[in-house]
Parts: C-alpha cells; structure tokens; sequence
C-alpha cells in the first residue's frame, strides 16, 4: 500500500473541526503495551522485535475496527514517508528513526495510529480534532480491549501495565492536547501558566514534544504520572485544566484588544506583510508568522478567511510536505524559496487585515 | 555552566520541571543530552532521578560480581541505572527491591488504579475473594469454630492454588 496515497490531503486535515477548536488544534490519548514474555524493544534482539512485530501485526488484521487500514513495517516506507508522518503527528521522531522490526498502523479515518516496536511493543493513540479528550479515550479504550483478545499483555494487579520506562507504568496512558495560545505569548502571561499547569503534575511542551521551543505558539499539555490514578481520574483532571488555558487564554486576547490593540493590530499587520511578501522563508519563521495570522483571523481581522488556510500552510511549510510537491531533491535553500512561494500565491487572494472587531465580535 | 553529567563540556541543554513541590534542574551538554538517548524532557529528569546523580560518581561500575541480573532477559542494575529503563516486563520482579520507592518519586501512587484487562480480572476477584476467606479464618479460629475453619482452609487452599497457575486466561 502506498501510504501517500492513504493520506489524507493537507487541505482535508486542516478542514477537520471540532469543539473549542479557535485554541485547541487536537486531543490525543495514547496507551502503552508490552507483550508477555518479549524483551522490551530497546533491549530485545532483531529476531525478537521481528517476532513482536509480526505477532501485533496478525491481531491487527483480526480487529474488526482496523479493518482497512495502513499496516507496514518501517523498512518499507521512505524517509520521507516516516517524515511526512512526523510532521502530521501521527508517529514521533523517534519512531521515524527506526526501520525492520518496527511498524506503523493507521487508519482510514487518521484517527488511529499504532507505532508497533517503538519504545514500547505497542502505543497507540487516538487522535481528534479540538477538545475531545473523552472521545478520544473511548476510541482507543474500545480497540485496546478488542487488541486484548488477540495479544497476551505484559500486566500485574499490583503495578498495572508494565512498560519499559517506569515512568509510564501502570494506566500506561498520556492524554494530552495541542494548544495554540498567542495571546497568552503576547501578553507575556505564559510562563506563569506553565509553572502552574508544572505544579499539577503536568507536562507543557512545544510543538514536537521534545526541547522547550513553541513554534508557532504552539503548546501540547500532558499527564506524567500514571499510576495510582485511574483513566478516569486522569481526563476530569486534564480536561479541567485544559478548560482552564482556553479561559485565560480568551481572556488574554480580550484583554489585550481592549488595552492594546495597536500592538496586536501591528504583530498580525507584520505578520500579513512578511507571509504575503517574502521570497525566502524558513519553516520557523514562517510557522510563528502562521500563529499571528491565525490569530488575526480568529479576531476577524481578515473577513472572509477560514482558519483552515493557516492551518493547511501550517502543514504544508514543513520540510516532508514541501518535498512531497517536487520531484527533484530539495536542499534546505531550496526548500525556503519554495516556502515563500506557496505561501504568496496562497495568501493572493487575502487582503490586508483590518482592524480587530471590538470584542464580543470576536467569537464565532 | 558546565554540564552536569561530564562536568567537563558547556551545558546547553537547561532542563526544569516541576511537580509538587520538588524542583528538578539539569544542565546538560548536547553529547551527554543524546547519550543518555532519552527524548523528551520529562523521561529525561526523571531518568536522572534514577541515576541518584547526587551520589558518589564511582558507584557506577562496581559492584559488577554479585550484580542482580533479570533472569528472563539478562538485564543488570548497572544497565537500569544508566539507561533508567527496564529489559522486560520480568525486570520489574527481578529489579523490584528499592522500585516502589522510586515509583513514589514518579506518581501519584504505587499501586495500579485503572482499567484492567480482561485475563486478569478473573485474578483480581479471586485475589479479593482470597482476603476476604482469610478475614473470615481468622474470625473462625478466634470463635474456635473449627469445622468452618477447615472448610474455609480448603477453599484458600484452592484458590492459592489456582493463583499460583501460571499462563491464567
Ligand atoms: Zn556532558
Ligand atoms: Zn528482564
């Protein structure tokens, strides 16, 4: 199966809505699985890993709610395929390191996505458009019991699931959520969300999970602790807090339109210049360019506009999905010439912002 | 700053988390960030938390005779140290001496709350079942009633016995 072809375009993922969606780009719930009797794949042998993957691989095809979808080890799939599913968050950066022995599986809907061999025998997540931390745990609750019947899972009534990294031991769960949150940046109110969201027992990271960088204003919030709390426990709190950021985060915009909507008119007007202007742009620049336009258009600040354009572009500017436009290899030059070409003729038709709607128009 | 783990190359790498009201900070170089293969920041400072880089630098490389070693997968002590991961689902059993207390550093709890899978909720019952047969022995011998006591001392006998089977679906 090619899986390029299995993908959904970039224009179809960025048209996918959900609750709370203006702040909240997506949920995801994963859950870690270990096969009885298996050396963990960081420490198993080839042969095991193989045997591992083989045997995840048969009871998928038995799970009625994967029927139909994309199941390869990674040593069938490109470097760029392994990058293109980086970049649309469906396999981690590690994972896209690894070839035999390890695999991906993923359905029609892209919202299941299982990494067999990553650090564990088995993760898989769920994953949904805005605020859907529930959805997103039944979905992947309902398969994990369905996997269940097919797979002797490594477990002890005492500590749980039992997972290679002690930290994940237990529910073997992390929930979390991909927040874009500029107008808690711009008003410089983040670091202190940060530590408090820190001081619960939650992780804030940036766009691709590892580093501290936020990209594009860009946050994912997570549990880490996963025992001694149950799945349910675990979402109430999450969701809760996740709540929480929208509320301060709608409060900052709001705030910050009222206090100081020169400022904010003059980030998003730059921003418009820049993207709308530039011949060379690097994906760093132009993903936090992105994030104020989005911002800008989730003010009303360019009527007319769906979010879905910064969204596409926002997939569209990496580096996999840029080269998946091209036949030839693109050097890293290249790339940002093309960058700044996309973005031009897809902001053609985009006038310049107007001023912010005064608050209470803000809202859809 | 120099890093943390070398103590030799600039830190580059700032790491700072915290949870509860434990402050964790690491100051790491990229060659020491990447050796120790840990990905994301949290696995990362927690992983320190299980080298104990507080104590002395030479524990690590002695102790090598004598060292436990999971019987299953050949794991070592000196290996969990360093890579703050476990070889297999036995290590936790091999490893299990001193875990629960690192497993308070980690979680909320030391004991699993949550789904369970359904091969093991035969075992769950049984093992409830089993504290509550030995509630009631107690109460029989106290009572001196010693024919229900006998009956009950078959009936844990047999469920100890079907607990300790092993490969239970
Ligand atoms: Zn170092
Ligand atoms: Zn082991």
């Amino acid at each position: 199966m090619d899986l390029r072809e299995f993908l959904a375009p970039a224009a179809d993922v960025a048209r996918r809505t959900g609750p709370q969606d203006r702040i909240v780009l997506s949920s995801r719930v994963r859950l870690a699985r270990n096969l009885k009797g298996f050396a963990f794949p960081g420490w198993a042998k080839k042969q095991d890993r193989i045997q591992v993957y083989e045997k995840v691989a048969a009871a998928v095809a038995e799970v009625p709610t994967l029927s139909g979808c994309f199941c390869e080890s990674l040593d069938k799939l490109s470097a760029l395929d392994k990058q293109l599913l980086v970049e649309r968050h469906l396999i981690s950066r590690e994972h896209a390191a690894r070839s035999g022995g390890s695999g991906v599986v993923l359905n029609r809907q892209e919202t299941l996505c299982l990494m067999i061999n990553e650090e564990d025998h088995l993760r898989m997540q769920s994953l949904r458009p805005g605020l859907q931390l529930r959805q997103a745990w039944a979905e992947i609750d309902a398969l994990d019991t369905e996997l269940e019947a097919h797979l002797p899972y490594a477990f002890s009534p005492e500590l749980g699931y039992l997972t290679a990294c002690p930290t994940n031991v237990g529910t073997g769960i992390r929930v979390s959520a991909m927040l874009h949150l500029p107008g808690l940046v711009l008003s410089e109110q983040i670091n202190a969300i940060v530590q408090s969201v820190n001081k619960l027992g939650l992780a804030v990271r940036g766009l691709y999970g590892e580093g501290t960088e936020a990209l594009g204003n860009v946050f994912q919030v997570s549990n880490q602790m996963t025992l001694g709390e149950s799945e349910q426990t675990l979402l109430e709190k999450l969701d809760k807090v996740l709540r929480q950021i929208i509320e301060f985060e709608e409060n900052a915009r709001a705030t910050l339109i009222e206090k100081n909507p020169k400022m904010v008119y003059n980030h998003i007007g730059r921003a418009y210049g820049i993207l709308a202007n530039a011949h060379i742009i690097a994906s760093k620049e132009a993903m936090n360019m992105l994030s104020l336009m989005r911002l800008g258009v989730d003010l009303g600040m360019f009527p007319g506009v769906d979010r879905s354009l910064t969204d596409e572009l926002f997939l569209l500017i990496q580096p996999a999905h840029l080269q998946l436009l091209h036949q030839e290899k693109l050097q890293a030059e290249e790339r940002d010439i093309i960058r700044a070409d996309l973005i031009r003729s897809r902001l053609r038709s985009v006038s310049r912002p107007g001023p912010p709607l005064p608050a209470g128009g803000s809202t859809e | 700053m120099k890093c943390c783990v070398c103590k030799e190359r600039e830190a580059t790498v700032h790491l700072t988390q915290i949870v509860g009201d434990k402050v964790q900070k690491l100051d790491l170089c990229e060659e020491c960030a990447r050796n120790k293969g840990i990905n994301d920041p949290t696995g990362f400072a927690l992983a320190d938390l299980l080298l104990g880089m507080s104590g002395s630098p030479q524990e690590e490389g002695t102790a090598k005779a004598g060292e436990l070693r999971c019987p299953q997968c050949g794991f070592t002590q000196a290996e969990f140290k360093k890579l703050g991961r476990f070889g297999c689902p036995e290590c936790y059993q091999t490893f299990s001496e001193g875990l629960e207390e690192l497993l308070k550093t980690m979680h909320k709890g030391t004991r699993h709350v949550g789904k369970v899978p359904a091969a093991y909720r035969g075992v769950e019952d049984m093992k409830k079942r089993l504290e509550r047969l030995q509630q009631e022995l107690a109460r029989a011998v106290r009572d001196e009633n010693f024919e229900r006591a006998a009956v009950l001392r078959d009936e844990i006998k047999h469920l100890q016995a079907r607990l300790a089977a092993p490969g239970e679906r």
